[in-house]
Formats: structure tokens, sequence, C-alpha cells
């Protein structure tokens, strides 16, 4: 079989590959030059960090600018500007990478019992696209920004002063660099599991990527065509969106979310995937309907390519293929569902240790519940018209996008924290830092359910005064998450510099990238591991693989 | 805090309002009993099952008819949501045929309503109560959208192209509309009409809906002639400029307006009708269609006729293309 010629040899000859990942080289170079998908792995997650940091201030400045009608700092032109580079920022250099390129990065391999991703080169190659896609996008903010939205809709996007090329071609640059680590994922998950590693052994988290890479395979090639046929008519004219030389201005909306549709899974279906790790973990039971979960992880993929027009119901596409995409937008309820009633499944008969990591998935399972319920008023075609372009949507997409993925992904980081840096956190502070974001977060986005279903348009630099309580209480929310974020930064530096070192399986876990040491070696196992259970047979694992502390005192409790 | 701020929905003040708010309310609180059952019973669950010292948890088993359960159940709901809000649509995208016709123009940053005796207001409009109201609206620029809460409507505006939204006013009185997609904003505060400056752009783009009882309607008509902003030097309407254009631009060579077939077909009777096309398809004669058949006369040939009318790309500007639709539009 293929996967067994592709893990020899077995045993590690060279002594460094035998080193924790952090030490075996030294210096910068080391670094910029490793294929160690462990390493590349934390470069993104760093890069996305600050990607995040980047975007989040750009929040906190929309919401500052609408804490009162009229101008509070800021004039139209510079707000216009400011909700765009959120939006763009926040979607494609934090949201898409987040989890597959920094999390998934670093513990893919590990959990298929692999040295490496299939293709390490590549996977250096698409950090270096990321950061050159990046620094395009930065340089269009120093050179006059883009006042367009993060959805570039012709004609304003063609006509637009500001810097629309420089940020597309950012974007375009990002998507490559997306399709090749779903195209390193997808080899990896079929030729680099280790002996005993079957399909129906797969860790969750592993089939959310493996859905997730496919949508990045076929999706983001559509964005690139756009972005290009984009770039093509303000530079050059060819008519092709532009309705005063015979082309479609709405033509352009499909092509747009052809790719942003299914765009919207790459970024909720590896937040699943997380959920799905964490409720095992810390319930200490297999994970209920694994197969339906892993299935509608695959159903919403595929799904997420039939939906595209329920994001133009208003545009003037036929009434045909509006009643079509309604329709079929209905369907997502189903595997949505599947998920939630699984997680909470899992939980019966548990054992339920509610450390921060599973307070975060509890939020997830809070937040995104809220989420599909209001995408329930989008489907639904009349009660779409009225809520569409309002701050309903804004604070809908909201709570999918950051109540799932970005709880997600906080929540997974700090499940693999100690994994990833060797060093465990300070739990209590961890959870005041939850309680902030979650109350936070809800603040934000309730005030901005009742507005928007109560007709506050989005993209809005000013309101009429009806609307000032909610904007005001929006605005108040937004510094209780800020302060969340913040106490949460401070949690990991303050590991970084001073955490106690990490046992192996500090969440005493069944996972297999638990079974080695933390952080790993460089080459994650020293001898290949073979697997003969499921990621979640907490009643087959034996107590030695279960246990929290350090290898040294398990012997010594059995003594 | 006031009680009505936590209110969902504004007042409704159209037909369509009943109907929207019932289904809006109906999807409003079965989110929450679902919500409440999941998630009470997820922190049921969590309390119940937290961890205790030498209490493990129990091996996961299947439950089949479970998992089919709630895989299918949540399809009968879904089914129910989708004919509703199909059928809120259809009506929704169903003028009346004896609508009033408004033609609104949308450009960065202001409204253009042309009323059907030629008259203009600017952001903001006057329509009548209890009488179906159509907007025929296009945007001289980029896209924007028509947004009266109060009425449950919204529609893009979208350049090169027609777009229709009807509403049939239920209450007197005043109501506001926006423009609900984003469509910029001037670099630098502008100078209002009423000479103050203000920052200006997609969120300044909204105005007053004024709902006037039937007796007050024939009245506003006339004040909109008499108005001083009443300057577009046409003393007509736009269909009996499009009876004027009709012979200067040649168009009667080829079109009757009696009904008998020349080189193209009859204007009389045409437009609402659906019309046999010479691939086989058929269309409904809107002013989309006949937009199109002046600017891209092959696109969509009427069965029986040769493809030899010229295009008028360039030749005519809206305004005239707008006065040629009601004029064709009249004679049905």
């Amino acid at each position: 079989m293929a996967t067994e010629v592709a893990i020899a040899p077995s045993h590690n000859e060279e002594p460094h590959l035998n080193v924790n990942y952090l030490k075996a080289e030294k210096g910068v170079w080391s670094w910029l030059t490793t294929l160690d998908h462990k390493r590349i792995g934390v470069m993104y997650l760093c890069s996305v960090t600050l990607a995040f940091f980047l975007g989040g201030m750009f929040a906190l400045l929309i919401r500052l600018e609408l804490l009162t009608p009229g101008r509070t700092i800021m004039g139209a032109a510079t707000y216009n500007r400011v909700f765009t580079l959120h939006g763009a920022i926040m979607v494609f250099l934090f949201i898409i990478p987040s989890i597959p390129a920094a999390l998934g990065n670093f513990v893919l391999p590990i959990m298929l019992g692999a040295k490496d991703v299939a293709f390490p080169r590549l996977n250096l190659m698409s950090l270096y696209i990321y950061v050159i896609g990046a620094v395009f996008c930065l340089f269009s903010i120093v050179s006059g920004a883009v006042d367009t939205g993060w959805t570039f809709y012709t004609p304003y996007s063609t006509t637009s002063s500001s810097s629309v090329v420089s940020m597309t071609l950012g974007v375009f640059i990002l998507g490559f660099s997306s399709i090749l680590t779903g195209l390193n994922f997808i080899v990896t998950i079929h030729k680099l599991r280790a002996p005993g590693m079957h399909w129906r052994r797969l860790p969750l988290f592993v089939w959310g990527m493996y859905a997730t890479s496919v949508i990045q395979v076929l999706a983001t090639p559509v964005l690139a065509i756009t972005l290009a046929l984009l770039a093509a008519e303000r530079l050059l004219g060819l008519g092709i969106f532009d309705a005063s030389l015979g082309g479609d201005p709405v033509l352009f909306q499909h092509f747009f979310w052809f790719y942003s549709h299914p765009a919207v899974y790459i970024m909720i279906v590896p937040g699943m995937a997380i959920v799905s790790e964490l409720f095992a973990t810390f319930s200490r039971r297999a994970i209920f309907g694994y197969f339906a979960i892993a299935m509608s992880s695959l159903g919403l993929a595929l799904l997420g390519f039939l939906v595209w027009g329920h994001h133009m119901f208003t545009s003037g596409q036929s009434e045909f293929a509006t009643m079509v995409f309604s329709g079929l937008t209905m369907l997502v309820a189903i595997p949505s569902g599947v998920k939630v009633f699984n997680w909470t499944a899992t939980l019966y008969k548990g054992s339920i240790w509610l450390a921060t990591p599973m307070l975060y998935a509890l939020s997830f399972l809070v937040l995104f519940t809220i989420g599909g319920l209001t995408g329930l008023f989008l489907g639904t075609l009349s009660v779409d018209i009225h809520l569409h372009d309002t701050y309903f949507v804004v604070a809908h997409f909201h709570y999918v996008m950051m109540g799932g993925t970005v709880m997600a992904f906080v929540g997974g980081l700090l499940y693999w924290w100690p994994k990833i840096t060797g060093k465990l956190y300070n739990e209590p502070a961890a959870k005041v830092s939850w309680a902030f974001v979650f109350v936070g977060f809800n603040a934000v986005f309730i005030a901005q359910f009742i507005m928007g279903s109560r007709g506050m348009p989005r993209r809005y630099y000013d309101y009429v005064p009806e609307f000032r309580p909610y904007h005001a209480f929006s605005t108040y929310g937004s510094w209780v998450l800020a302060v969340g974020f913040f106490i949460l930064a401070g949690v990991l530096v303050q590991s970084l510099l001073r955490g106690a070192k990490a046992p192996p399986n500090p969440w005493g876990s069944a996972g297999f990238e638990w079974n080695t040491a933390s952080p790993p070696v460089f080459s994650n196992f020293i001898d290949t591991p073979t697997i003969t259970r499921g990621p979640y047979d907490y009643h087959e694992a034996t107590e030695e693989e279960l246990f929290d502390g350090f290898p040294e005192d398990f012997k010594k409790t059995e003594s | 805090m006031n009680t009505d701020l936590m209110k969902q929905l504004p007042a409704q003040w159209s037909t369509f309002g009943p109907g929207y708010d019932w289904l809006f309310y109906f999807i409003y609180w079965m989110s929450v009993v679902l919500f409440v059952g999941i998630i009470g019973t997820a922190m049921y669950l969590v309390v119940k099952y937290r961890r205790k010292p030498g209490v493990k948890a129990e091996p996961t088993g299947h439950n089949l008819v479970m998992e089919l359960a709630w895989t299918v159940a949540p399809v009968v709901l879904l089914v129910l949501l989708f004919h509703w809000g199909f059928v809120g649509y259809v009506s929704l995208t169903s003028p009346p045929p004896d609508a009033l016709d408004i033609r609104v123009r949308a450009r960065k940053w202001s409204w253009d309503f042309e009323y059907p005796n030629g008259g203009h207001s600017q952001n903001a409009v006057t329509v009548p109560i209890n009488r179906p109201v159509r907007f025929v609206m296009s945007s001289e620029d980029v896209l924007h959208a028509m947004f009266i809460p109060a009425f449950r409507v919204k529609r893009d505006v979208v350049p090169g192209m027609y777009s229709t939204l009807w509403f049939q006013a239920t209450h007197a009185g005043d109501t506001r509309f926006f423009c609900a997609e984003y469509c910029g904003a001037a670099d630098l505060p502008v100078m209002q009409p009423d000479g103050s400056v203000r920052d200006t752009g997609h969120f300044s783009m909204n105005g007053m809906v004024h709902i006037v009882p039937q007796s007050g309607w024939a009245p506003y008509l006339e004040s909109i002639l008499r108005a001083p902003s009443h300057d577009n030097g046409i003393e007509f309407t736009a269909a009996e400029w499009g009876e004027q254009l009709y012979t200067q631009q040649n168009c009667n060579t080829c079109h009757s307006v009696n009904g008998s077939p020349m080189t193209g077909p009859t204007w009389q009777g045409v437009f609402g009708h659906v019309v046999p096309l010479a691939d086989g398809t058929q269309v409904t004669a809107d002013e989309n269609y006949i937009r199109r058949s002046i600017l891209e006369p092959n696109a969509q040939v009427v069965r029986g006729f040769n493809p030899v009318m010229p295009s008028y790309q360039g030749s005519l500007t809206d305004r005239q293309l707008d006065a040629l639709i009601a004029y064709i539009r009249m004679l049905r």
C-alpha cells in the first residue's frame, strides 16, 4: 500500500530529528527556510494573529465612529475605507487562513501519524505567497486604501478612485496560498496516514480539513478569475460588467458569490472541526454520531457551491433563480442541525470538564445556533427582502463567523497551546478573558439584530436618531469584547514567558496528537506510530495514554 | 429603556405588512423555542454530567432512529418556511396591472421621482393611500437600492436595466426610505441645497415617503407642476414626448400604433403581454424587454419578423428611452 511506502523509514537514525522542534535548528534563517509543518504553522499563527489585531482595531474604530450620529472621530470617506479594510483583512488575511493554515498545519500531520505534509516545499511557498499577498493588501492601505466594501461590487469598484487594483491583486495572490494549502492537505490525508489510520478512524478535525480543502481547491480559482476580470475592466475598460458598454453589473455578483459563498464554508467548517475535537476531549467520550458529523462536513462543502444566489434576492436576478436558491439554502440547515444535535448528545453521560477550551466550544454551540436560526429568516424569501443589507445580516454573519469560527479558533488555540509551545497557560485568567469575550460579543451583535430588523441599513456612516441607543449599546459591547481579547493576549504572553512546562497530554485526551512530546520532536514521532483504535475511544485507551501528567510520574502512580 | 426599542420590527404601513410580520414573528418564536430547547438541554447536560471524582463517562452508543429523526424532522419546517416565503415573494414581485407608475432615478447621492403628469420631486416622494404604486427604477451610475422599512419592501437599482418595486400604503403619514446598497461617499462634506454643509454619501441617500389621502393626491400632482423646482424644460409627460420621438426617430417607418404589422411588429397592445420569439421561446414585454429591443434589436426578435432593425445604442439617451417606453406602455 502506498501509505506504507510514504512513511518509511520507521525509525529516525538522525539524532537531531528527535529533538524538540523549536530547538532542532537555531537562528532566524532556520525559521525562514524551514520545511517543518510545525514551524510553518507557528509562523502562520503569528501572521494571522497580527491580521486579527489589525482587523480588530478597524472594528473598534467603526464602532467608535458610530457611537454618536454625525461625525464622531472621522469623515465619511475615511469611514468607508475603515469598514472595507476591516472586512477585507478579517476575511482574506485572518479567517480563511486562521484554522487551516495555522492550527491545521501544526496539528493535522501529527493527527495522521505523519512526519510532515505531503509537499513541505509547497507548504513553505504558500506561506511566502500569503506574506506577499498581505504586503499588497497593506500597500493598498498606505496608498489611499479601498472604499468598495470587501465585496468589490461593480460598477462602484470599477469607478472608485481608491486603490482597488492593489487590494484585488493582494487578494488574488492570497488565493494561491489558500489553494496550495488545500491541495497539500488533500494529498496528505490520502497518502500519509500512519498504519492503522483508516478513514473511519480519522479525527473529525481531519474530516473537516478535508472538506475545507476540497472547497479551497475548487472555489478559489473562481475568485482569482473574477478579480482578474475586475482589474482588467478597471485598467482596460473591457465592458464585462459596465452597463454603458453592454456589460452586466449583476454578473460580477454571481462570479463573486460563486467563490465567496463556498468561502463561508472555508471559514466555518474548520471551526466545526475543532469543536468536534473539544467536545470529545472535554466530555471524555466518543463523539456521538461520528459518521454523521464527518459526512455533514462534506455535505456542507457540496451545498456551499449551490447557494450563492441567496446573497442576491433583491439584486434583479430572475425570480426563478431566486426561488431555486431559497430552496437550496434551506437545505443547509440540515447538516448544520445534525452537527449541533450530535455535539449536544455527546454531552449526555459524559464527564464534562469546563476548561477554557470547552467554554469556547460551548460558546460556539450557543452562538452558532443563534447564527444558524437567524439564517432561517434570511433564507425565507419574503422575509429576507426587508432584512437584506441591514444590520440584521451583519449580526447574522458575525454570529457565524466570529461567534462560530473565532470562538472555535481561540478554543483550539488554547487547547493545542501546550502542544505548540510546550507551556501551560493560566486557566483562571483565561476563564476571565472568556467571560469578557462572550458577554462583549453578544452585547455588540444583539443590538445589531434589533436595529437591523427595525430598518437600519448596513455600511452607513451616519444614521437617523432613532437608532442611536442600539449603536451606543453595540459600541459599549465592543469595548468589553476588546478587554477580553487583551486579557487573552496577556495570558498567552505570560505563558510564553513564565508558563509551567506542559506534559505531553495535559488534557488527558485520547487524540493521537497528544501521544507526542510537548512540544513535539522535529519528526513528530520517534517511531512511526501504529494506530489501533479511534481518536475518541476513551474506553479502549490505556490509563497511560490518558494520563495528564509527565510520563515519569505515571510510573510513580503505578507503584 | 423604552419598551418600543425592544420590538423587532418597526410599524407596518402597507398591505404586505401584516403577512410579513406574521411570518417574521413565526420564525422568531420558532427560533426562540428551538434555541431554548437545544441550548437548555446542553446546559442541563453540562451541569448534570459535570466532572466528578471517581465517575467516568459512559461509552458512546448509537441511536440510528434518533439520528434519522433529527435529520428528517427539520425538513418539514424548512419546506413550510420555503413555501410561505415564496408565496410572499410572488406577491412582492407581482404588481397589479392598474398600479400607478412612478419613475425613480437614483444617482450618487440623490433620488429623483417623476410622476405620471411629468412633475418631479427630489429626495422625497408622495404617494396616495390605498392605491397600488409601482416604482420603475434605474440608476445613472452605480448600484443603489430602494428600501422602505415601513412597507417591508426593498429592491436594488441597477445601471443599464429597470427594476421595479410595488406597494400599497395603508396608513397616511410620513415614513422614511433609505438607500440600502452601498454607493460610496464624497471625500469632503458637500454644500446642500438648503445651504448647509454636510457629509454626503450612501448614508445620506434617504428621504421621506409622504402618504396622502386620495383626496390630497390630485392637488399634489398639480402642485408639483407649479413648483419652482419643476424646471426640466419639458412641457409634456413622458408618454407625450415618446409620441413625438416615435416620428422624430422614424420609428413609424417600421412600427405602427394601430395594430397593423409593418416591417416590425406594431406597438399597440404589446406592453405587458407575452410575445412569442423567433427562437421558439416567449417573453413578457416589460420595460427591460422594450429597452433591450431598442438597444440590441436582434437579441430577442419577435416570431414572424426579420432581424433588420439597427441598434439605437448611443443614439438615444436614457430619458428618451424612458419616454418611448412610456408611450408604448400607454398604447397597451
